[in-house]
C-alpha cells in the first residue's frame, strides 16, 4: 500500500512492469520489491531447501530470500534480489525454485520432511551403496538443487570493463560518505564516490530527521548537487565496490544499463579496475533479524527495511504492524510508522530495563516465540512475564542490532574484532592498507557521528598522501546513543532460522556442534550457513553466537566472521567483458592479410598472428593438393612467402658485437659487414632457447631474426643479459618485428624475381645481405633459405609490405610460380631437416640437434658452462634424426618411437616424432623426431606407435637432412 | 598489486612479467665450480617476508626491476633498475 505524499518516488512516471505473468504498476524509482509491496504481493519467493514460501527480508543488496529471475528476449538472469532491481517499462521478472507455480510448489514436501533434512543429512544419507552416488544419488540431488535457471542461450549481450585512478576513493554515499567525499573534495583531491545504489544518499534516503535544519534527503541531494559541479569529483552511482585488492587497487561493478528498458549503445554492466591513493570504508551497517520459530513467513521482515519502504518509496508492507527489537534504533522505525498514520500494534522489546514510553503499547523483557500464516503472516505469539499471547499482525519488523559493513576489511586477510557494547565486529584497524573505515561501518551509529567520522577519515587521508585540507563545518544531526541488549535466538523448539538463503536454522548449528563441527570453518561447511549468495551477511554473527552458546564458549573464542571477495555477485561476462571469441586474445595480421585471403587461403594461427595455411586453385579439393604443388613450386620455379612474423632485433652500439657473441653460442664479432650468420642461442641451463639469422648491416649495427615463436622471449632476455651483464656496454636494442615486412623469394628463379623488382639487380653470394631499393624506397635484401633452395628476403618498410608482396605474386605467377602458405613451408623445411621450435621446444641442448660444435671454445656465452654438465650429452641422449616412411604409410607427430620386438610402454620408448610431412619431393612420408642415440643408429628400422590416432608401423632412420645434403642449390 | 617503476611510475602488475629471485643477478665467472652453476640455477630460498626478485617492464620501457616486497603483506617495499644497481656495483 502506498501513502499519499511519501517517498522519492517519481509519482508522476508510473511504470508498468511483469512478475509472474501478472502486470503491476509501480512509480519510476520503485525497486522490484517496493512496487511489489506496494501492490500487496508479499510471496516472492520459494527457499533453497524446504521449499518454504518467503517474502522480502531487507531493503538492500543483502536480500536472501526475495531472489528471481529477470526474463529478456534472449537473456535470463538469475538469482536478482528483488531489492535492488529497479523497475521499468516492460521489465519481466518470475520467481524461482518453484514448480509449477510460487503458491503451489510441489518441493515444499521438502518442510514436512525436514526432521530428516538436517545438516549433514547427505553426508550422512547417502554413503553406501557407494556405486549410488554417481548414478542415482547425486543426480537426483542435483535436479532438486539451485535456484535460478539459466536461458541456455549464449549470452550475446555487451559487457565493459573500464580503469579509473583518483586520489581518495569514497565506498558508500551515506552521511559518512557524503561528507567524506564533500570534504576531500573541497580540499581539491580527485574523488571517486560510487554507490551501490541507483540513487545516492544510503541511509538518509529512509531517514525523517533533519540535518542542519533540513530534512535528510534534501541534505543529501544538496551535497551531491554541489559534488556534480565540481571538476575533481566523480559519482558513480550503482556500482558495487566489490572487492579490495593489493596497493590500493579495488574492484567494482557498475550495473550500467541493467535499469533500461533498452540498454542501446550501452552495456549490461561494467566491471572496473579503481586504483586509489586513500579509500574510505562508508558502508555503513546492515541491521541483523532474531531467530525465533518461524521467523520467515512472508511478512516478516527487518524494522530498517520497513522504514526504507515507508520513507523512501511511501511504501507500508501491513496495516498492522509490530515490531521486534533488542535495541532502541528500532523504535524510530515504529515512530515513523505512527506519524505517517500506520497502525502499530505493539513493541516487543527483549530489554527488561526498555523504556516504555511510545505511542504505542510497548512490552519489555518480552520475546516473540512463533508465527502464524502459511503464504503470508497473520499473527505472532508472545512470551513476557505476564504469560503468552496472540498477537494479529501481517507484518513484524526484527531488529537484533546492526552489523557494520566492514566486508572488505576482510578481503586481504583482515580479522575483525569483536566489540562487546556493540555486539558487533569492527574492522581490524590497518586491515587494508590505504583504506580507512569510517561511520557505521567502524562502529558509530548516530547520523552526527557518521558525518564527523567521514569528515575526519577524509582528513586523514588527505594528509596521509600529503594533500592540503580544508575544514568542513559539520551540520547539525540526530545524536541518539546507541544501546543494545544482545539476543540471537529465542529458545524453543521449532526451527528458527539463521540463514534465510540457506535454510539454516538454530537447531542445524547446534546440530554441529554437538557432532564435534565445533569450529566456525567447519560448522559453516557442515550446515551450509553463509554459503549462498548473500554470503551470510544476514546470518553470520548470529550464527558464531549461537555456535558459542552451543559450546559454552565466548564469541571472540569461538572464532570470527571473515568475508571474501566479491561483496555481492559479480557476473563473469562483466569480468571477462570483451574476451569472448575473436577477444580472447590479440590478433596479429600480417601485411599481406588481405591479399592472402582474397585468393582463398585459410588462415591459420601461429602464436597471435594469422599466417596463409596454403593458397588454393581452381580443380584442388584438398589441402594436401595445394601444398603438395606449393611444395614442388618452390622447387621447381618460384614462391613468395610472408616470413614477417619472424622476431626482428636491432642491436647497434660499439659493444654490439661483443654483446652477440655473448648471448649466441657461436661467434658474431669476426661476421664481415654484408654477412648473414645462422645463431644458436642457449637458456643459461644449457638448453636451446631459439635459433635464427644476425645480419651484420654495418660495423656497429647488427639485425638478429628470432623464430615467430620466440620472440617476446628472445627479447626479454636479451634484455635481462645487457641490463644486468652488460649495463655498462655501449649498447642499444629494440625490437623492430612490427616495423619491416619481409617476403621469402625462394626457388630457381628467385633470383631473377628478386632482380625484375629491385632498382638496380643484386647479385648476392650465400649469406650476403644489404641494402637496395624497390622504386626509390630503401629495402634490405637478405640471401638466406629455410626451404634448401636458393633463396632471398626482402624487407620493407611495413607500409609499402602489401604492395611489395601483391607485386612479388604477380611477377611469379607469370614465372610460374606463386604464393606458398604454411604447410608448404613446413614440408621444404621437413626435406632440408631445418628446426622449428617443434624440436626446440625447450627440453633439448645443442648436443641433441646435433649442433654441439657451434658452442666455440674461443668465449664464454650465456649457457656454455650448464652445456657441458654431465648429462647434457652422449648416447643416453635423444638426438634429432629424420625419419622415413615405407610406401604410402604418413608418419604421425607426437607419436612415439620402440625398438622392434620390444613392448610398446613408457619404460620402453626410445623416443618422439617432432614434425612430419609429405614429402613430394621424394614421395614418402618424412619426420624429424628425438631418438636414443639417434645419430648412430641411421638406416635401421624403428617401430612407430601412435596410440591416439590408431597408428603402428616400421619407419627407417634417416639424417635429417633429405634434399640437397651437400647445399648446392643453396649456393647456387 | 601494482609496481613503482623508476622510469614509469606506478603501473599495473599485468604490465610486467616475473622472472625469479635476484639470484639471477649474481651469475658465475667463467670456469666456475659446477656447485656454483648449481647454486645459481636452481637452490632458491622460500622466505615468509621480505624478499628480492625480479620483474621486467614488458609493458612499458623494457627495464629489469628489482622489487623488494613483502610475501606476508603484499607490500612493495623498493623498486630499483637492475641496470643502475650492476652500474653501481662496478663503479
Amino acid at each position: 500500500m502506498r501513502i499519499a505524499g511519501k517517498g522519492l518516488i517519481d509519482r508522476g512516471t508510473p511504470v508498468r512492469f511483469r512478475f509472474d505473468g501478472v502486470d503491476y504498476s509501480g512509480f519510476k524509482g520503485d525497486t522490484v520489491a517496493s512496487a511489489l509491496l506496494a501492490n500487496g504481493v508479499r510471496l516472492m519467493g520459494r527457499s533453497f531447501k524446504y521449499h518454504r514460501p518467503r517474502g522480502v527480508l531487507t531493503a538492500g543488496s543483502e536480500e536472501p530470500s526475495a531472489l528471481l529471475e529477470v526474463i529478456e528476449d534472449r537473456q535470463q538472469t538469475p538469482n536478482v534480489r528483488a531489492t535492488v532491481q529497479e523497475i521499468f517499462e516492460g521489465l519481466e521478472v518470475k520467481s524461482q525454485n518453484r514448480w509449477p507455480s510460487l503458491r503451489h510448489d510441489l518441493l515444499s514436501v521438502n518442510d514436512l520432511a525436514a526432521p530428516f533434512l538436517s545438516a549433514g543429512f547427505y553426508y550422512k544419507t547417502f554413503m553406501w551403496p557407494r556405486a549410488f552416488w554417481e548414478k542415482l544419488y547425486e543426480p537426483v540431488i542435483r535436479r532438486a538443487a539451485g535456484l535460478g535457471s539459466l536461458s541456455g542461450r549464449h549470452d550475446e549481450a555487451a559487457y565493459e570493463k573500464a580503469f579509473a585512478f583518483c586520489d581518495l576513493l569514497v565506498i558508500g554515499a551515506g552521511p559518512t560518505g557524503l561528507m567524506a567525499a564533500l570534504t576531500a573534495a573541497r580540499a581539491g583531491a580527485d574523488v571517486i564516490l560510487a554507490d551501490e545504489d541507483a540513487r545516492m544518499g544510503g541511509a538518509l534516503l529512509s531517514d525523517s530527521g533533519m540535518i542542519g535544519g533540513i530534512a535528510a534527503p534534501d541534505w543529501a541531494a544538496q551535497v551531491l548537487a554541489e559534488l556534480a559541479t565540481l571538476p575533481n569529483v566523480r559519482l558513480m552511482p550503482r556500482t558495487t565496490v566489490t572487492g579490495a585488492y593489493d596497493n590500493g587497487t579495488y574492484g567494482a561493478l557498475e550495473r550500467v544499463g541493467l535499469h533500461l528498458p533498452s540498454t542501446g549503445d550501452l552495456p549490461r554492466e561494467c566491471f572496473w579496475r579503481i586504483v586509489a591513493g586513500r579509500a574510505v570504508l562508508a558502508t555503513g551497517a546492515l541491521e541483523r533479524p532474531i531467530a525465533f520459530e518461524n521467523n520467515d513467513r512472508p511478512g516478516v521482515m527487518l524494522a530498517s527495511a520497513i522504514r526504507t519502504y515507508l520513507n523512501r518509496y511511501g511504501v507500508v508492507p501491513g496495516k498492522r504492524i509490530t515490531i521486534f527489537a533488542n535495541n532502541d534504533h528500532a523504535r524510530q522505525t515504529a515512530r515513523d510508522l505512527m506519524a505517517a498514520g500506520v497502525k502499530v500494534a505493539v513493541i516487543i522489546d527483549s530489554r527488561p530495563d526498555a523504556a516504555l514510553v511510545e505511542d504505542c503499547p510497548v512490552y519489555a523483557g518480552a520475546v516473540v516465540t512463533g508465527t502464524r500464516g502459511r503464504m503470508a503472516l497473520t499473527g505472532i505469539t508472545v512470551s513476557h512475564k505476564g504469560g503468552n499471547l496472540h498477537i494479529d499482525t501481517d507484518c513484524l519488523g526484527l531488529s537484533g542490532g546492526w552489523n557494520p559493513t566492514l566486508h572488505l576489511t576482510c578481503h586481504m586477510n583482515g580479522r575483525p574484532v569483536w566489540d562487546a557494547t556493540l555486539a558487533a565486529f569492527l574492522p581490524a584497524p590497518g586491515a587494508v592498507p590505504g583504506l580507512i573505515p569510517a561511520g557505521a561501518a567502524s562502529g558509530v551509529f548516530s547520523t552526527q557521528a557518521c558525518l564527523a567520522s567521514g569528515a575526519e577519515a577524509a582528513q586523514a587521508a588527505l594528509q596521509a598522501m600529503g594533500h592540503a585540507t580544508a575544514d568542513a563545518a559539520l551540520p547539525q544531526a540526530e545524536d541518539a546513543p546507541y544501546a543494545i541488549q544482545p539476543l540471537w535466538a529465542v529458545p524453543g523448539k521449532g526451527r528458527a532460522w539463521l540463514d534465510y538463503a540457506n535454510d539454516v536454522t538454530v537447531k542445524d548449528v547446534k546440530l554441529a556442534a554437538q557432532e564435534n563441527f565445533a569450529s566456525v570453518e567447519h560448522m559453516k561447511r557442515y550446515t551450509t550457513q553463509g554459503m549462498a549468495p548473500d554470503q551470510g551477511k544476514n546470518s553470520n554473527v548470529a550464527a558464531l553466537a549461537v555456535l558459542a552458546d552451543a559450546t559454552g564458549r565466548g564469541i571472540p573464542e569461538t572464532g570470527t566472521t571473515t568475508f571474501r571477495p566479491p561483496f555481492s555477485p559479480v557476473s563473469i561476462a562483466a569480468m571477462g567483458a570483451g574476451g569472448k571469441a575473436e577477444g580472447f586474445a590479440p590478433q596479429r595480421f600480417l601485411t599481406s592479410h588481405g591479399a592472402s585471403v582474397e585468393r582463398g587461403a585459410p588462415m591459420i594461427e601461429a602464436g597471435l598472428w594469422y599466417r596463409p595455411s596454403y593458397f588454393p586453385r581452381p580443380g584442388e579439393t584438398t589441402w594436401r593438393q595445394a601444398c603438395d604443388r606449393e611444395v614442388a613450386m618452390v622447387r621447381g620455379t618460384v614462391g613468395v612467402a610472408d616470413v614477417s612474423t619472424l622476431g626482428k632485433i636491432d642491436i647497434q652500439g660499439a659493444d654490439a658485437a661483443r654483446f652477440l657473441d655473448f648471448v649466441y653460442t657461436n661467434t658474431f664479432s669476426t661476421l664481415p659487414v654484408g654477412r648473414v650468420r645462422y645463431g644458436l642461442m642457449l637458456r643459461e641451463d644449457g638448453h636451446v632457447m631459439d635459433d635464427g639469422t644476425t645480419a651484420r648491416l654495418g660495423e656497429n649495427h647488427f639485425l638478429m631474426t628470432t623464430t615467430t615463436a620466440a620472440a617476446g622471449q628472445v627479447m626479454r632476455h636479451l634484455d635481462f643479459v645487457q641490463q644486468a651483464f652488460c649495463a655498462d656496454w655501449d649498447l642499444r636494442t629494440i625490437s623492430v618485428t612490427e616495423n619491416w615486412a619481409q617476403f621469402a623469394v625462394a626457388g630457381p628463379k628467385a633470383r631473377a624475381l628478386v632482380n625484375s623488382v629491385l632498382d638496380q639487380p643484386a647479385d648476392f653470394p650465400f649469406m650476403a645481405c644489404g641494402a637496395v631499393s624497390i622504386h626509390g624506397t630503401p629495402a634490405r635484401l637478405f640471401r638466406i633459405s629455410f626451404s634448401g633452395e636458393e633463396g632471398y628476403e626482402i624487407a620493407v618498410p611495413a607500409r609499402y609490405g602489401e604492395a611489395l608482396f601483391r607485386d612479388l605474386l604477380a611477377r611469379a605467377e607469370t614465372m610460374g610460380g606463386g604464393a606458398y602458405g604454411m604447410e608448404a613451408l613446413n614440408v621444404l623445411r621437413i626435406e632440408k631437416g631445418f628446426i622449428t621450435h617443434a624440436e626446440i621446444h625447450g627440453r633439448v641442448t645443442a648436443f641433441d640437434i646435433g649442433l654441439e660444435k657451434m658452442i666455440s671454445p674461443k668465449k664464454d656465452c650465456i649457457g656454455k658452462a650448464a652445456a657441458t654438465r654431465p648429462g647434457m650429452l652422449g648416447p643416453d641422449r635423444q638426438q634429432l634424426v629424420g625419419l622415413k616412411a615405407v610406401g604410402d604409410a604418413a608418419l604421425t607427430a607426437g607419436a612415439h618411437l620402440f625398438t622392434p620386438g620390444a613392448a610398446v610402454n613408457r619404460a620402453n620408448s626410445q623416443g618422439y616424432v617432432t614434425s612430419v610431412g609429405w614429402s613430394p619431393t621424394l614421395g614418402a612420408s618424412l619426420g624429424l623426431a628425438f631418438l636414443q642415440n639417434g645419430r648412430a643408429r641411421r638406416g635401421e628400422m624403428v617401430r612407430l606407435v601412435d596410440h591416439l590416432r590408431k597408428i603402428d608401423l616400421l619407419c627407417e632412420v634417416a639424417d635429417p637432412v633429405f634434399h640437397d645434403k651437400e647445399g648446392a642449390k643453396l649456393r647456387a | 598489486m601494482r609496481l613503482n617503476c623508476p622510469l614509469c611510475g606506478p603501473r599495473d602488475r599485468r604490465e610486467f612479467y616475473y622472472y625469479g629471485s635476484e639470484d639471477y643477478l649474481n651469475r658465475p665467472a667463467e670456469g666456475a665450480a659446477p656447485q656454483a652453476w648449481d647454486d645459481y640455477l636452481h637452490l632458491r630460498d622460500n622466505p615468509a617476508g621480505v624478499t628480492k626478485d625480479l620483474w621486467y617492464h614488458e609493458l612499458g620501457c623494457a627495464s629489469w626491476l628489482r622489487v623488494t616486497r613483502n610475501t606476508l603483506t603484499h607490500e612493495i617495499l623498493a623498486t630499483e633498475l637492475v641496470a643502475d644497481l650492476k652500474r653501481e656495483a662496478t663503479a
